[in-house]
């Protein structure tokens, strides 16, 4: 199952090209690149690990992509987003967020009914991924 | 779902080239070689530093391999991105940052680097102090320089061979594999002192032949530190009298001969310390009473300069140490 977050997620993948077009638009915006990854697909998981330090200083795209590129490599079975954080007064908040890399298979989720009191049911996802520990999911 | 905005692109310079395929058509290399854009920097670079014959020539003849380049391209003429990584040697205050800025905004109107800035870093910007300080650091400066010009002054203090426990060396791996591979994101000038530098070259097999341009900058003359003299001067709204002409070139001839002798850099210290005498003269004829006119503000006289202790025979000017306390 194809997991869908970030703007763009309903489109296909995007392109080394396309990622760097976008990058190159959020700089120009003055916003700041920053790249993390994870191997916990939970769509309430907000804590990804941050892959070296945001990009404030960075004049061309060229160079997040090259980090991009290296995390990539260095977790090629994991989920990589690209954030770009707008730090304007007033604003101050991640302006644009999106997949750059995702692993090759993706088992989905399981959905979990619990039977509470008078026949009410509470409903919770799983990722089939995350029941693996940490670094052993996704056959990585 | 909304389209995203159209990110800005870098220039290549294609658009208006594309088509050409065949051996005869005919293409109109004016629209790339009379950019009026190019011609400005090309002609700022001509009026604004005095002499440099050498240096010039050399950069007009890499602006017209890289315009070339591109028509050769809109035939579909590939040869691979050019080696523009250079190096500059020559002796202090003999413009090599000055050129190395205007590189950046040539290379950026020549559509070779995307954004045209320039980082200057030297040793301590790369090199870390312990293990694994290095490399991110070093990374760190590459990529804020991506899309432009990265300058390394007195490159030879980034490595030293005689100690086999600095980190310099890292330094200079990652900085032979960019220059390699990333030729399209990044242009490397190195900077130094000539000899420091070939003892640099020996040292770092490899780094010399990617290097595409080896520009020296020789000291000038004192013909071009008077024209040097005489364009700041102008810039900063002073004329000096003929008899401060000549003084100031005595001074000149004097100062040369002398210890830390720093070409143009020792002009400009030398026309700073003019104008505060020249200050404080007209200060004490205005306190005496006297009404100042324009022409006294801007007029130099000889005594503002033959008071300088050059001309004292015995230590040579204050000069480097003003500059090395700022
Ligand atoms: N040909 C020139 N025409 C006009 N000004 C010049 C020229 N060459 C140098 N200058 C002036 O001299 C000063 C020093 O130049 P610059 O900083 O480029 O020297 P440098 O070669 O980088 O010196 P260093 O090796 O000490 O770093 C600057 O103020 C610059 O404007
Ligand atoms: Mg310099």
């Amino acid at each position: 199952m194809r997991i869908t977050q970030g703007t763009f997620s309903y489109l296909p993948d995007l392109t080394d090209e396309e990622i760097e077009n976008q990058l190159s638009y959020g700089i120009a915006q003055g916003w700041a690149p920053s790249i993390e990854f994870t191997d916990d697909p939970h769509p309430r998981n907000v804590y990804w690990e941050m892959w070296g330090m945001p990009m404030f200083d960075i004049v061309d795209a060229a160079a997040a992509l090259h980090e991009v590129r290296r995390c990539r490599e260095a977790f090629p079975n994991h989920y990589v987003r690209v954030s770009l954080y707008d730090p304007t007064l007033g604003r101050q908040t991640t302006a644009l967020q999106f997949l750059v890399n995702r692993p090759d298979d993706e088992p989905g989720f399981s959905l979990d009914r619990l039977e509470t009191a008078d026949r009410r049911i509470n409903y919770t996802l799983r990722p089939y991924a995350a029941r693996k520990p940490h670094g052993s999911r996704y056959g990585g | 779902m909304a389209e995203p905005r159209p990110a800005e692109m870098p220039s290549l310079g294609t658009g208006m080239l594309q088509g050409h395929q065949n051996d005869d058509s005919f293409t109109d290399p004016s629209e790339i070689l009379e950019d009026p854009r190019l011609e400005e920097v090309l002609g700022k670079l001509d009026r604004e530093l005095v002499a440099l014959r050498g240096v010039k020539n050399r950069i007009r003849e890499i602006a017209a391999l890289l315009v070339i380049d591109r028509l050769r391209r809109s035939f579909a003429l590939e040869a691979g991105p050019p080696t523009l990584h250079m190096c500059f040697t020559g002796n202090p205050g003999t413009g090599k940052t000055t050129v190395a800025l205007r590189m950046g905004e040539i290379l950026h109107r020549l559509g070779y680097v995307r954004k045209g800035h320039l980082v200057s870093v030297t040793r301590d910007d790369l090199v870390g102090q312990y293990v694994g300080h290095t490399a991110p650091k070093t990374n760190e400066v590459l990529k804020r320089a991506m899309g432009g010009v990265l300058f390394i002054d007195e490159a030879y203090h980034i490595y030293r061979v005689d100690n086999e426990r600095d980190y310099g060396q890292e330094t200079v791996e990652m900085l032979l594999q960019v220059m390699e591979n990333r030729r399209e994101d990044i242009v490397v000038i190195l900077a130094g002192y000539k000899g420091h530098m070939d003892r640099f070259f020996n040292d770092v097999p490899g780094l010399s032949s990617r290097i595409g341009h080896h520009i020296d900058f020789p000291d000038y003359s004192i013909e071009e530190l008077m024209e040097i003299a005489h364009l700041m001067a102008e810039e900063r709204n002073y004329v000096f009298t003929e008899d401060a002409e000549k003084a100031f070139e005595d001074y000149l001839r004097h100062r040369k001969s002398q210890p830390r002798f720093a070409n143009g850099r020792s002009v400009r210290n030398a026309l700073d310390r003019v104008r505060m005498r020249q200050a404080l003269r007209v200060y004490e004829m205005s306190s005496k009473g006297r009404n100042l006119t324009k022409n006294d503000l801007v007029t130099i006289h000889a005594d503002d300069v033959l008071k300088s202790r050059v001309f004292g025979g015995g230590a040579y000017d204050d000069e480097e140490r003003s500059v090395t306390s700022r």
